[in-house]
């Protein structure tokens, strides 16, 4: 099967919750297709890595079918990637979560768990504060599920910031790469007006 | 800081939603999709379907209804009502549900809640309680609708589902039900000193006051059916009131 330009591709990461990702592309008109094949993941115009679910996993995940030099190509090419939740911090270096599991490695961070007295899993409806030079993100609500995060902004990235425990991370992004903490597929108008964003940006450097 | 959520609540029943609906405007208010939209709409954080079919027949329909739902939503729905074994969770979470909620099977087989949060992670289980007040203090969880007491304390069952691996607790006073006389406010206060998931508020709410109520005694969210349904308060007219009385909401 060929990609046509109007397919978003999302890697399939195993994770039983992707349609609400799916069920968000076809509310803007996108088909969504999972994929876990190494051209149609280097091809796709616009592709999204998902995750749910511990670090190690999602990484062993990536590894057994080969698609960890071709992201890594992929995003260095400056080529259009959503990446949601543990998708996010699979591009990081190295995860609290799996210590010693190497991660992507495009982002230059260490995944970390929020502090204690903070509640986990960070459950809920959190402000996000556009970070400098964020394009693509802007203020509003978004949809959190997590217990580990980005604490704070790495170089190279315009960096969102929400507060649970002191701030963290709520999203990245450089050029067409758009990498989300939170759910944008769960995160009301607000979440599918940015994946609209993330889409017309996804051809052409915006 | 996380915002308080509000959570209106679909009774369905063999794919149509049960309860009156006294809406304007909904081409067929019994379609569980409109309903669910039009909650989004008014500014709900979430929605929860609860399967209430009786027969095998009526449930059947459950992952249509799912996928018809999660078509139009763009905020988290979780799914519950006979929900028996980590297969009956797959489907529903295939068909769009984020979280799956669990009850009286997660009592006949505690093993559930670690096997549901293995496979799909903790933010997709929910274990729902139903509590009942004991005479001589505490409460009691009820299984099959209320109609089965367990024996089990409240309190040491929610901490047993967490220490399985459960993500949030949907705890629903079984007293306060139906009655409009607020949620129980002494359960929440030691549900919330007990366990560090978060805690979804259900039972006995009439109005934004009871809400206010619940989330101050440590609730992180609140549940209702009825007052939402028949159209007493809208979701936005909540929020105002909760934002009123300081608490912060997604507006």
């Amino acid at each position: 099967m060929s990609i046509t330009g109007r397919e978003v591709v999302l890697i399939d990461t195993g994770v039983a919750n992707i349609a609400s990702l799916v069920a968000a592309f076809g509310r803007l008109g996108r088909p969504a297709r999972l994929s876990l094949d190494a051209r149609e993941v280097r091809e796709a115009e616009a592709l999204v890595l998902p995750g749910v679910g511990a670090f190690a996993a999602g990484m062993a995940r990536l590894r057994e079918a080969r698609l960890v030099e071709t992201l890594r190509e992929r995003i260095a090419a400056g080529r259009p990637l959503l990446a949601v939740c543990l998708g996010m911090q699979l591009l990081c270096e190295s995860s609290q979560e799996n210590p010693g599991v190497e991660g992507l490695g495009v982002v230059p961070a260490q995944v970390t768990r929020f502090p204690s007295g903070a509640r986990v899993p960070q459950f809920g409806w959190n402000r996000v504060v556009p970070g400098e030079g964020a394009h693509l993100v802007e203020q509003g609500f978004a949809y959190f599920a997590n217990s580990y995060r980005i604490a704070r902004a790495p170089t190279g990235f315009a960096a969102s910031e929400s507060e649970h425990g002191g701030s963290f991370v709520a999203a990245l992004e450089r050029g067409a790469l758009l990498g989300c903490q939170f759910h944008p597929e769960l995160s009301g108008a607000w979440g599918q007006a940015l994946l609209g964003r993330w889409l017309v940006c996804g051809g052409a450097p915006c | 800081m996380l915002t308080v959520r509000i959570i209106p609540c679909l009774d369905v029943d063999a794919g149509r939603v049960v309860k009156g609906i006294r809406f304007q405007g909904l081409r067929d208010a019994g379609a569980p999709d409109e309903q669910a939209a039009l909650y989004e709409a008014q500014g709900a954080d979430e929605i929860v379907m609860l399967d209430v079919s009786a027969t095998p027949e009526g449930r059947s329909t459950q992952v249509e209804t799912v996928r018809k739902i999660r078509a139009r939503l763009s905020i988290p729905l979780s799914v519950g009502g006979g929900v028996r074994s980590s297969e009956d969770a797959a489907r529903l979470l295939g068909a769009g549900a984020d979280k799956v909620g669990v009850n009286t099977a997660a009592v006949a087989n505690p093993g559930l809640v670690d096997e549901l949060a293995a496979r799909f992670g903790s933010q997709c289980t929910v274990i729902a309680v139903d509590a009942q007040g004991r005479p001589g203090g505490g409460w009691e969880v009820l299984v099959r609708s209320g109609k089965e007491p367990t024996g089990l304390d409240a309190i040491e069952w929610m901490h047993e589902v967490v220490e399985r691996g459960a993500g949030e607790i949907l705890l629903t006073s079984w007293d306060r039900d139906g009655t409009g006389e607020g949620y129980n406010l002494e359960l929440l206060e030691a549900s919330a000193e007990a366990i560090r998931v978060p805690i979804i508020a259900s039972g006995g709410a009439a109005g934004p006051a009871h809400m206010v109520e619940a989330l101050k005694a440590g609730a992180d969210a609140v549940l209702a059916a009825s007052i939402f349904h028949y159209g007493e308060y809208t979701v936005a007219q909540v929020k105002d009131a909760l934002a009123s009385a300081g608490l912060e909401v997604r507006r």
